[in-house]
């Protein structure tokens, strides 16, 4: 027990001969065994495509391969600010990006701060079992459920808008729905997965402050106001952030079950768009500047967030 | 004494209400799926069918059983979900176990390697041709081996293997044991709670996905159930082979409706039981982030 309270203490790295370092790793060779095959996995999976993305300066041919194909510089970076439909499917990804955060990001927040006042334990506790419940439903289910219940001849929507006099609404079949579609259903898939963490945080503030403040007289919305919201500020900074790095990453399962011919001139995003025209017609190095262009954007997004974000609150990712 | 102004009064009773139609808008929608799917044709489209079945029949239910491709999916899906949980978890743990101990003198680099991962991440056609390179396409490992470790996961398990007593550790070694053996006989007796959440995540999250099958199978034979779901949504079902006689009583918003169940019902099952892991999951992620 001493002899490796020692080692942990003057750390394991001081070695005063190769032949020392050499016994040290052998005698724990078991460790270094079994850490192979995740090193192996990271650098397969993870490093090799990184290397591989710089297709997206070449037109890589797939008997070529990543040697041989020619390279092209910034050709299909310049090509895709001048198609049209590539603009209109950046201009889809960055609207859905703003009204997820602008939309989606708040509300587990509020809904955190209501489910909080709830005093009854048992309700809280089935409430919270019914909010958590759609996250672990697939995309796919959800389509299926949502796309239903829109129908124009069978869904309960349209039975109910009917039964008021009002003629169906084909809310798959138009394009100005898309949007509002796609970003409720991600509300209601995963507002009440959200809360989760901002719950953890708030059990966390201590009570004696809430004491103090009822003793000067302050209500709940006070309360709220000046003790609730600043004890979650870290979090909501730090998840803040994380949302803004992922900025572009609406998500291609959750686009792709809702879009038609009909709704996707304004639901197509990056991803599906990539899905589309790079692996179904094969044009590989263009989505690839694509994906590319997307990973920068996040990259710029989230260091330019986390430096703000250090001068205002102190708070940062780094 | 807790003073409550009529103000606060009105906010409580609004903040229940509000609650609950929340949590209705919730399950309503899943109670009229699972009403549609055992009601007839006529009673769906003439906009009958609420929460309760109207004419109350089992055919779509029998045409979706008697289709042999849904069951192969539903097959697929459950080889998936089960090899490759397993999978996930001897990976994860294979390397969250060094990376927690400090006679291991790599972490450094190592966790460094992995958290890049997180920030710099491939886009879809160079993942696609390395899986094509290595042959993995059209096999039903192209689904579980891409996404082996997740790095979030494995700094979950990491600081959980790093809460675990050290003395632990240095009693079973001061009595014989080899590394192996520690790993085997102690940590990993001790690891269900994080295993079962991890586990959790993990197997939810292959049951769930078709984004992966979607890329990298092409043999229909080996789709998974949620591809298939999404074939029969996006599309139609007339695919599905309706027997004679109950034409007239099936639908295909019916049968679409009983695939959409019959694809929920184990998350259903299991959702009860998992519930009691996933928020203590959450709690060791976010403090680790």
């Amino acid at each position: 027990m001493a002899k490796s309270n020692i080692e942990a203490e003057i750390g394991p790295m001081r070695f005063r001969t190769g032949r020392e370092r050499w016994a040290y790793l052998n005698k724990y060779k078991a460790l270094y065994f079994i850490s192979i095959p995740g090193i192996l996995y990271f650098l397969l999976f993870k490093y090799v495509p990184l290397f591989g993305s710089v297709m997206a300066f070449q037109d890589y041919n797939i008997f070529k391969g990543y040697l041989g194909s020619p390279w092209v510089g910034l050709e299909h970076f310049q090509k895709m600010f001048q198609y049209t439909d590539f603009l209109r499917i950046l201009k889809n990804t960055l609207l859905l990006a703003f009204y997820s955060l602008a939309i989606s990001f708040p509300v587990p927040i509020i809904l955190a701060l209501l489910l909080n006042e709830i005093r009854k334990v048992l309700f809280k506790r089935v409430l919270q079992t019914v909010f958590y419940m759609p996250h672990f439903l697939s995309w796919v289910v959800i389509g299926g459920i949502a796309i239903e219940i829109l129908s124009p001849r069978s869904g309960i929507v349209n039975n109910i808008i009917t039964s008021m006099g009002f003629e169906p609404i084909y809310f798959m079949g138009e394009e100005s729905y898309i949007r509002t579609i796609l970003v409720s259903s991600g509300v209601w898939k995963d507002a009440g997965w959200g809360t989760i963490i901002y719950l953890a945080a708030l059990t966390s503030i201590n009570p004696e402050l809430y004491e103090a403040s009822e003793i000067d007289g302050a209500g709940r919305w006070k309360q709220t106001l000046s003790i609730t919201l600043p004890a979650l500020m870290p979090t909501i900074t730090i998840l803040f952030l994380l949302q803004i790095g992922h900025f572009m990453d609406f998500g291609f399962e959750r686009v792709s079950i809702f879009l038609n011919t009909l709704n996707s001139g304004k639901g197509e995003i990056l991803d599906t768009y990539i899905y589309t025209v790079g692996l179904l017609d094969r044009q590989y190095s263009y989505t690839t500047a694509i994906g590319l262009f997307k990973s920068v954007v996040g990259l710029v997004l989230i260091m330019t967030g986390n430096t703000l974000s250090k001068k205002m609150t102190g708070e940062g990712l780094y | 004494m807790v003073r409550t102004s009529t103000a606060q009064r009105w906010f409580i009773v609004f903040n229940y209400i509000f609650l609950i139609v929340l949590g209705l808008s919730m399950i309503l929608p899943i109670l009229h799926v699972l009403a549609q799917s055992f009601s007839s044709n006529a009673a769906i489209n003439s906009g009958k069918v609420y929460l309760w079945p109207v004419d109350l029949t089992l055919t779509n239910y029998k045409a979706v059983i008697g289709e042999k491709l849904i069951w192969r999916s539903f097959g697929v899906s459950v080889i998936v979900t089960v090899v490759g949980t397993f999978i996930n978890l001897a990976m994860t743990s294979s390397l969250a176990y060094p990376l927690s101990r400090s006679e291991y003198v790599y972490r450094k680099p190592v966790l460094i390697m992995v958290l890049l991962t997180l920030i710099f991440t491939a886009p879809l056609i160079p993942n696609y041709l390395l899986v094509r390179g290595l042959g993995l396409h059209d096999t039903l490992w192209s689904l579980m081996i891409p996404g082996a470790i997740s790095a979030f996961n494995l700094f979950v398990m990491r600081s959980f293997f790093m809460g675990l007593p050290n003395e632990l550790i240095d009693a079973s070694r001061i009595d014989g044991c080899g590394e192996m053996r520690i790993l085997w006989n102690i940590i990993l007796p001790l690891s269900k709670p994080v295993m079962a959440t991890l586990g959790i995540f993990y197997s939810v999250g292959h049951w769930n996905s078709y984004a992966n099958a979607l890329y990298f199978i092409n043999d229909r034979m080996l789709y998974p159930l949620q591809v298939r779901l999404r074939e029969f949504i996006i599309t139609d079902s007339s695919s599905i082979n309706v027997p004679a006689e109950d034409a007239l009583m099936s639908s295909p918003e019916g049968i679409k409706m009983a695939v959409v169940i019959i694809a929920t019902i184990p998350i259903m099952i299991v959702y009860p039981f998992l519930q009691k892991y996933f928020t203590k999951g959450m709690m060791v992620g976010s403090v680790k982030s």
